[in-house]
């Protein structure tokens, strides 16, 4: 009777602790901030709580000092150690683990990025709860706003679950802005060991233009560009446009660019301010990935493809004229 | 050694070139009377599964399927495509509303001991709930390593290489075995299974479960408030040029003039 007392005593006790606070993993590739952590801060103000940010990695000081000055940020935990290399999640998961337990936040967020789609189901699977996943809206703390099937249905969720695992699309909220001065802690990892994975390395596409799912403005290339040479005339529009660019599954499966240019359901998500849709008809998977840009522009020259039921504005010519013609066209 | 034992989880979704509907009472989309078939990324799982068996190295492919009697259907076609025997884990229409990725893991984590695979492989996402939860959460029940979008995987030693699909290109990771894989679009092109294979599947063994066989709740740890129509966007114009185009892209600010 004692102890049962106790426990309803520390449970509510939990809860009350628990109130709002909220903890927003931030990405990074060890020197610079990922953009989409001010989305996923955005988020998370929007859950009226204390906003915690997580910097882990490793020699990755200069990302916290960056994470302390956005705006809405009231701590900074810094996790600095060598296991965190590569973000492997065998040695990411146990760490958050332990920082919850510590800390006991009622809300971990992440941003939907290849990291945070990897890292936190298997947290959420070890604090035995359900995690939400690429959220597009905060109802109130509990309540969250996603897509499925492809962004073909809204759907509006009421989590039950003590401690609520979230992961945000960075397109669907404003970035956070800077000008913040939040402390920062340094929390040990010397605990947090990994005999279960390695990494080996990594093979990054260069390229001097925008980052994909930031930029403004995006032009994509689908089947119609018909091989990986022709994309020069969308780099060219693209460069001029200071525009990224992106592509169908189409383009991609048939070798014209690389996966992680794809556009779509499986690919990457944006929501640019204009969206340059070259030789791409449109199926529903490509359309999941960039329905909610601000304006679209079809180019293609079969006037029945789907992408002109979504466009704002279409031209139902030969991409191979057209594209050139813009290129020249823009900047005059 | 042996070769390892795989388990593939496949899911039965709607087809995915359906567009779906949103039931009017907004509780969520149409399924009844709507074509369905097996999860595209499940197809690749099995996939490569099959491939690694061929290669010898696997011995043995485990499908299961969790939701309604139709998942058997499903489980044929992993067998035709060359998995060499199933388990279906029955769950009724009611509680399969409310059945989410983590009941999912828990069931397949609990089959993977009993089982004693080496490998569980699933799909990246489901292509109805879009979740990309449930083989990483296998893998934290069975604190197993994990190797997400895979699109490349190869066998080293005691070991796997596993190419992933990252945001910025491609990355290698190297996993011990027992592990938990994710299939993505680009780690093989599934096969069709052929009509003497489909006939050959009806005599592999299909096991009936239930969720309670390994002790796992199905209560729902989420509400679903609704489920809309995503908002329609305004029908657009066909423009008659080049210069058309760049002069309203100019106009309302969107390209340098």
């Amino acid at each position: 009777m004692f102890s049962t007392g106790r426990q309803t005593c520390s449970r509510t006790f939990g809860l009350l602790r628990r109130l709002k606070s909220t903890l927003v993993i931030a990405e990074h590739n060890n020197e610079k901030l990922t953009p989409v952590t001010l989305n996923a801060v955005t988020a998370a103000t929007k859950l009226g709580g204390e906003v915690s940010c997580l910097v882990l990695g490793s020699q990755c000081a200069k990302v916290a000092e960056e994470v302390s000055q956005i705006k809405g940020v009231s701590k900074v935990l810094l996790a600095d150690s060598d296991v965190f290399k590569g973000f492997l999640p065998e040695s990411i998961t146990p760490f958050l683990l332990a920082t919850q337990n510590q800390f006991n936040f009622s809300h971990i967020l992440a941003p939907a990025t290849a990291i945070g789609k990897n890292v936190m189901p298997r947290l959420a699977a070890k604090l035995d709860v359900s995690p939400i996943s690429d959220i597009i809206g905060v109802k109130d703390d509990s309540t969250f706003v996603r897509t499925i099937y492809a962004g073909n249905a809204i759907q509006t969720l009421t989590s039950n679950e003590p401690v609520k695992v979230i992961t945000v699309r960075g397109t669907a909220f404003e970035a956070a802005e800077t000008g913040g001065s939040a402390a920062t802690e340094n929390v040990s990892a010397d605990a947090v060991t990994n005999d279960l994975s390695d990494f080996v390395g990594q093979e990054l596409s260069k390229s001097d233009r925008p980052e994909l799912a930031s930029a403004k403005t995006v032009v994509a290339g689908g089947r119609g560009m018909k091989n990986g040479d022709n994309f020069k005339l969308l780099y060219d529009l693209a460069d001029k446009l200071k525009a990224a660019v992106g592509a169908s599954r189409a383009a991609v499966d048939a070798g014209f660019v690389p996966n992680d240019m794809q556009v779509g359901q499986t690919g990457k998500i944006v929501a640019p301010e204009l969206y340059i849709a070259v030789g791409i008809s449109g199926a529903i998977q490509h359309l999941a990935g960039m329905k909610d840009s601000k304006v679209i522009v079809a180019i293609n020259k079969d006037p029945e493809a789907p992408i002109f039921q979504v466009a704002d504005y279409g031209l139902v010519q030969d991409l191979f004229k057209a594209v050139p013609e813009m290129t020249e066209l823009v900047g005059k | 050694m042996s070769g390892l034992r795989i388990l593939v989880g496949c899911k039965r979704v709607i087809d995915y070139a359906v567009k779906v509907r949103v039931k009017p009472d907004k509780t969520g989309v149409v399924t009844e009377g709507v074509k369905h078939s097996m999860n595209p990324f499940d197809e690749i799982a099995v996939e490569e599964a099959v491939r690694m068996k061929e290669k010898k190295l696997a011995s043995e492919i485990v499908a299961v399927s969790c939701g309604p009697t139709q998942c058997q259907e499903t489980l044929r076609t992993a067998m035709a495509m060359g998995a060499d025997r199933s388990i279906h884990v029955e769950v009724d229409a009611q509680s399969y509303e409310g059945m989410q990725p983590i009941h999912v893991a828990k069931i397949l984590s609990k089959i993977a001991q009993q089982e004693k695979v080496d490998l569980v492989f699933t799909g990246k996402q489901a292509i109805d709930d879009d979740c990309n939860q449930t083989g990483q959460m296998i893998a934290a029940l069975l604190d197993w390593p994990q190797a997400t979008f895979a699109s490349k995987v190869e066998k080293a030693n005691g070991d796997l290489t596993v190419t992933r699909e990252i945001d910025g290109g491609l990355e290698t990771i190297k996993v011990k075995t027992p592990a938990v894989l994710t299939a993505d679009l680009r780690l093989n092109e599934p096969r069709y299974a052929t009509l003497p294979n489909i006939m050959k599947a009806k005599k592999k063994k299909l096991e009936k479960k239930k969720p309670s066989d390994y002790g796992v709740e199905l209560s729902p740890r989420q509400q679903v408030v609704s489920v809309e129509d995503p908002p329609v966007r305004q029908a657009g114009s066909k423009l008659d040029s080049v210069e058309e185009l760049v002069g309203k892209l100019k106009d309302s600010g969107l390209i340098p003039s």
